[in-house]
């Protein structure tokens, strides 16, 4: 085999031992508080070590509360928290606790740090890891029992993934965002599009956007069922990481950078599964059932289950509509919200909360709406202070909250109550994922504000 | 890790596709520390109906969960794995499963039966019309029985590190730890600037 993919290229620079399943060296290890306390506890009991501590480090994201810093929001988060801050002491792990500085989303803070490099792999107890898929890394999701086996041995027993490429032509039209390509790609592949694969996002339309972008797209590649998403490093990569903190310097930067202008797929690489999107004809979309394939352009109305041919399909969306209460036919635009999130590790990040601004400057969020907006990161916080984007948030009415995970999976206290309705710009809109009965529609940042203002879905073009 | 050779015993049809982990374990079970005490979380929300088919007596006991395409998309909290194993499920026939929840399957001890969709529909429709039909799977060959649904040594997909795992009652971690010198050998020959401690 002469032509490789990029994940060919980079897993065969990462395999240890080769197998069925190959045995892979793991460069970066994230860790959070939810995913990881039986892990640690699995080491403890079997007296072993943590192999290299120094290719770890952990944040309190999922359970910590997001109104004040003081209090977490019940003794289960208390004792996890507690729990992830004694296991990184004792075994030497960095860690960015509640109230320093560098807490943020898992991930998030990696990127911002510069941990999340091309051509590394990266692993965490979280699905979303896809995220650090935008420097074109193979970042995945793990379970517990892997957690403790990368703690153990710094690798992970993995297969090669298939292979497949999303190539997305053209432009995205003004007002489209990355959060609509992604929507819209998981509308036209459906949810188990990517069962079995990394996915490459390429084309020019995914050339042209933003690290912010890509890492809302790559972030939603998990939600097509594929393992991951990635996206050749370029130009645009590189400028994002120059000068992070924790990124190559010196002779180590060129010689790193060297090596990440080769990681791209060779020109005849054959993919196992392609699809071809147009981002052409894209526009604003909003997920209407309980899967995040599950969407139409804000334009759009809820559609008609009898008209699904695949009786699997047709009875879930009849359930979906059922749970959010929702008719056939129905406008978008018709459609009321109770609340709007603007956060989570897709949607949070600082071009997120300037998108989301923009719409908001010198208007108000409707009547009976609450709006929330959760920054990624204490660095984003801080950043969009000094922007003065928390003050553009504060007299639109919403609320300028402090950095976690908070409505995106609702362990923190921060939920949508029963039969509410949530303008969300997290990932899924899984049954009870905001709260037990709550009512989830995926949207972009812009989408989310110009909803907030409107009291019911809307684009900023609407207002 | 107990060896699972094979898993026989009634099936539970959970006739949904893309059924998720939010739904296997909701989020707010994520908080314990332990490996234990999910069971009364499993299928939380669907179970306050009491027509849901996990609540139905004739249902009780039984081993193996047969669901639909995509079964365990969404998050990688091997939770999920871990509720269904402590109610008692030992194996989850479907025509596909979602990657992170395959992969944390058997190191929870249950058996990912990815099988052919004929098949899971043969296997879905046995058991819905007869609970105490008999599901046979076979881990080593990896085959899966069933007499009620017309089903004879039906080949199911399961990787051959899971199934040399499931059957040896072996950790991922026990065989990696074999492999400690190779481990070093690579780092030693690890690029500098991937090093993020440096
Ligand atoms: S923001 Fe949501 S999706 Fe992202 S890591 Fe947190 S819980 Fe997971």
């Amino acid at each position: 085999m002469t032509s490789k993919t990029l994940v060919d290229k980079i897993w065969d620079l990462h395999v240890v031992e080769p197998g069925a399943s190959d045995l892979i060296y793991i460069d970066l290890h994230l860790l959070h508080e939810v995913s990881s306390p039986q892990a640690f506890a699995g080491l403890r009991e079997a007296g072993r070590a943590v192999r290299r501590p120094a290719l770890a480090v952990a944040t309190s994201d999922h359970d910590v509360p997001t109104d004040g810093r003081e209090l977490p929001p019940d003794a289960g988060a208390a004792e996890q928290l507690r729990v992830l801050a004694e296991n990184c002491r004792d075994h030497d792990i960095e860690l960015h606790p509640v109230g320093s500085p560098g807490q943020g989303i898992v991930h998030v803070i990696g990127p911002q740090m510069g941990l999340t490099r091309p051509g590394t792999t990266i692993v965490c107890g979280d699905s979303h890891t896809a995220t650090h898929g935008a420097f074109g890394a193979i970042a995945f999701g793990i379970g517990t029992s892997e957690i403790e086996h990368v703690l153990a041995t710094q690798t992970l027993r993995a297969r090669r993934p298939q292979s497949m490429a999303v190539t997305v032509t053209g432009e995205l039209p003004p007002g489209a965002t990355a959060k609509d390509l992604a929507l819209g790609i998981l509308a036209a592949g459906g949810t188990d599009a990517g069962t079995g694969t990394l996915i490459e996002f390429r084309g020019p339309a995914v050339r042209a956007l933003s690290m912010e972008g890509r890492m809302t797209l790559c972030n939603m590649a998990v939600e097509m069922g594929a393992r991951s998403g990635l996206v050749a490093p370029d130009e645009t990569t590189f400028a994002y990481l120059k000068d992070r903190p924790r990124a190559p310097r010196g002779e180590l930067w060129d010689r790193a950078v060297a090596h990440w202008r080769t990681l791209d797929s060779d020109p005849d690489a054959v993919f196992d599964r392609e699809l071809v999107f147009d981002a052409g004809a894209l526009a604003p979309r909003v997920t209407w059932g309980t899967n995040p394939g599950q969407s139409v352009p804000v334009d759009g109305v809820v559609p008609d289950p009898a008209a699904l041919a695949e009786p699997g399909e047709r009875a879930a969306a009849e359930r979906a509509l059922t749970y959010m209460d929702l008719r056939p036919g129905t406008r978008m635009r018709d459609i009321g919200v109770d609340v709007v999130f603007i956060g989570s590790c897709t949607n949070s990040r600082i071009e997120d909360l300037r998108a989301a601004a923009d719409v908001l400057r010198g208007r108000r969020v409707a009547d009976g709406v609450r709006g929330l907006v959760v920054p990624g990161s204490m660095l984003v916080r801080r950043q969009a202070e000094q922007e003065g984007l928390d003050r553009v948030f504060t007299s639109a009415g919403f609320e300028w909250r402090m950095p976690g995970c908070s409505m995106c999976v609702g362990i923190n206290g921060d939920t949508v109550a029963p039969g509410r309705r949530c303008a969300s710009t997290s990932n899924r809109n899984f049954e009870g994922r905001q709260g037990a009965g709550a009512r989830t529609h995926l949207v972009s940042p812009a989408t989310a504000a110009a909803t907030a203002v409107a009291g019911r879905f809307a684009t900023p073009a609407d207002l | 890790m107990e060896p699972l050779i094979r898993v026989t015993g009634r099936g539970v049809p959970l006739d949904r596709p893309n059924v998720d982990t939010d739904q296997i374990i909701p989020a707010a079970w994520l908080k314990n520390t332990t490996r234990t005490g999910y069971a009364d979380g499993l299928f939380e929300q669907w179970r306050r109906d009491p027509g849901f088919v996990l609540n139905r007596p004739e249902r009780a006991g039984a081993k193996i969960l047969v669901s639909g395409p995509n079964f365990g998309c969404g998050s990688s909290r091997e939770h999920a794995p871990w509720a269904l194993h402590e109610w008692g499920f030992r194996a989850v026939i479907a025509p596909g499963f979602a990657d992170i929840f395959r992969n944390n399957m058997p190191n929870a001890g249950l058996v990912p039966v990815w099988c052919e969709p004929a098949v899971a529909a043969a296997l879905m429709a046995a058991t819905t019309a007869d609970p105490a039909a008999e599901i046979d799977v076979d881990v080593a060959r990896r085959t899966v029985d069933c007499a009620a649904a017309g089903v004879r040594a039906a080949p199911f997909r399961l990787d051959d590190d899971a199934r040399d795992r499931l059957v040896a009652g072996l950790t991922q971690l026990e065989v990696t730890l074999r492999a400690a010198d190779r481990i070093a050998a690579y780092e030693r020959a690890r690029a500098p600037w991937l090093d993020v401690a440096v």
